[in-house]
């Protein structure tokens, strides 16, 4: 292993990190809710009916692009996957984090917070899948 | 009430995500990729995120009102480690480190208009109508 120095940038990163923390703690005092974005788009499928509070935050979300855009000019989104790919990685993450009633802000942030040793279990398990799938797909099951 | 104070929640959470590098999955991918030149920014996103929101349901926790639009605070009572859990967690982590994507940047990225996100989101979709339809049909359900 080595570092990408480069590529390395921990202060946007931790101010980036501390805004979605914000968000989430806000997010539980005004609407008294978790901020699991699986879970949030989720409920809004079938057969449940939707809340306000889900769409309120799912239009907030679709809104930061532009707002950022406005403010800074949109950073890279940089997106490597083809179309087979993305489909397949959009089939698991869909089913996967509904069975595990969570993803990286439900479990990742909201439960490793609340010290919750089911979400420390979700998160363990998804990060080493995600270090496990990047090390296959780039560098063979060999590590050729 | 609780709509709008959700809707400036999405908000932050979005520029969060930008910000942080969360919404670009090269970026993603080169944190995941422990084999390869290894850019560990990632770690401070979730580590800045988690230190704010333990403080914070800290703080909320021993508040004990209720939330500004008037419920209650709905804190997850689920507790359990079992096989759904386990092998969702699997399952997404797997589709994480295919794409690069996981939920609220895919959203993110699809708003802003990147085609390949839109694919990814409408997949998302299914699988998680994919779900519904499975678990509905289950009898006792």
């Amino acid at each position: 292993m080595t570092l990408d120095r480069a590529a390395f940038a921990p202060w946007p990163a931790l101010a980036g990190g501390v805004l979605i923390g914000l968000a989430a703690v806000l997010l539980m005092l005004g609407a008294g809710r978790i901020a699991g974005i699986s879970g949030i788009v989720g409920g809004l499928l079938p057969p449940r009916g939707g809340a306000g509070w889900r769409l309120g935050f799912l239009l907030g979300l679709a809104a930061s692009p532009w707002a950022y855009r406005l403010a800074a000019g949109l950073p890279a989104i940089r997106v490597e996957a083809g179309t087979g790919t993305l489909v397949a990685a959009g089939l698991l993450v869909g089913l996967g984090t509904r069975y595990a009633s969570g993803c990286t802000s439900g479990h990742g942030v909201c439960g490793l917070a609340r010290g919750s040793a089911r979400s420390f279990a979700a998160t363990a398990v998804f990060m080493a899948a995600g270090f496990a799938t990047v090390y296959a797909v780039r560098h063979g099951w060999t590590g050729a | 009430m609780a709509g709008l104070a959700a809707c400036l929640c999405g908000l932050v959470f979005g520029i969060g995500l930008l910000l942080s590098g969360m919404a670009d999955p090269a970026k993603v991918l080169g944190f995941l990729d422990l084999g390869g030149a290894w850019d560990p920014s990632l770690a401070f996103v979730m580590g800045g995120a988690v230190a704010v929101t333990a403080l914070g349901f800290r703080w909320l926790r021993r508040r004990r009102g209720p939330s500004l639009a008037g419920g209650p605070l709905q804190w997850p009572a689920a507790t359990r480690i079992d096989f759904r859990l386990l092998a969702g967690s699997l399952a997404f982590g797997a589709g994480w480190g295919l794409a690069g994507f996981c939920p609220g940047p895919a959203l993110v990225a699809a708003a802003a208009g990147v085609p390949q996100a839109l694919v990814f989101v409408a997949a998302m979709a299914a699988g998680m109508g994919l779900f519904s339809l499975i678990e509905h049909r289950k009898p006792g359900t």
